[in-house]
């Protein structure tokens, strides 16, 4: 199994654009302790959620070749909680993509509540300057982060 | 329009302040941008990212930050130092950077000493200037 924290794409422009959504529950139990009482989504967890959002952007942009792993919180600034019941949106662009990485900027938004900013950069990890040998599989884009994109992109795209 | 060296210092300076999360005083023109900024090697390629943006200049992966390429090669690393023909190709390739220091004693492990942020101001220099 593989923790995904978000349901599913709204929009998808390769290369450029995506933007993707998450409905939040009190069926999640880790909710329950963080507080209790006073359920929040942890602030980290939504890195998580936009690194998955702007992770998979970036993987698509080279067909998903590249093994792309999170590799710099570039900026994380929070606004406002983000609660049981909320459906929050990760809206994230590429702002510059090489061979060995790429950065992107996003947004998290609740109805037209800015809710945070993320900046994240991803390493591309076969491309690494240390030249550290990795497995051959592509272990980061497991066809269950595939199925996201059912609907966005054609199935041939995706073993290119 | 030809930049002046101080509207060069300010961007770079701003894109440091941005790509480290460091202070705006934190930056000198001698300071290193691994021993004293605390920049990791992902922190390279955020520079190299954004001073593109700044610059609006587009810059070859290992042109600034070039010395990785010479790390692994026998011929050009001896005993933990650089070799002359290492120190010649590193001259080459960092003609904007002031090699006199180090060249006394080339260790690889001040390497990352090199990369100053007058070094990147020249180098950007070089590139709008």
């Amino acid at each position: 199994m593989r923790w995904i924290w978000i349901d599913k794409f709204l929009e998808f422009k390769s290369r450029e654009s995506a933007v993707s959504l998450k409905n939040v529950t009190l069926a999640e139990e880790h909710l329950h302790d963080h507080f209790p009482g006073f359920p929040i989504m942890p602030e980290c967890l939504i890195i998580e959620a936009m690194a998955q959002t702007a992770g998979i952007l970036v993987g698509e942009a080279k067909g998903f070749k590249e093994k792309v792993v999170l590799a710099k919180i570039s900026k994380a600034v929070f606004f406002h909680f983000v609660r049981p019941g909320d459906q929050i949106r990760f809206h994230t662009k590429i702002e510059s993509i090489a061979n060995e990485a790429a950065s992107t900027t996003g947004k998290v938004m609740c109805g037209e509540k800015l809710v945070a900013e993320i900046d994240l950069m991803f390493s591309h990890i076969d491309q690494n300057l240390g030249g550290k040998q990795f497995p051959k599989e592509n272990f980061v884009f497991t066809d269950m982060f595939m199925s996201l994109l059912q609907g966005f992109i054609k199935p041939a795209e995706k073993s290119v | 329009m030809a930049m002046s060296r101080e509207d060069v210092y300010e961007k770079v300076q701003e894109v440091l302040v941005d790509a480290l999360g460091v202070d705006e005083e934190e930056i000198s023109e001698k300071a290193t941008l691994m021993g004293d900024l605390g920049a990791e090697s992902i922190d390279f390629l955020d520079i190299v990212f954004r001073l593109e943006k700044a610059f609006n200049i587009k810059i070859p992966r290992e042109e600034l930050f070039p010395a990785e390429a010479l790390m692994g090669n026998a011929d050009y690393v001896k005993d933990g130092k650089l070799t002359a023909s290492g120190m010649a190709l590193l001259r080459e390739k960092m003609p904007h950077t002031d090699l006199s220091q180090f060249e006394k004693d080339p260790d690889i492990n001040k390497i990352g000493d090199l990369f100053t942020v007058a070094s990147i101001v020249n180098y950007v220099q070089g590139k709008v200037g």
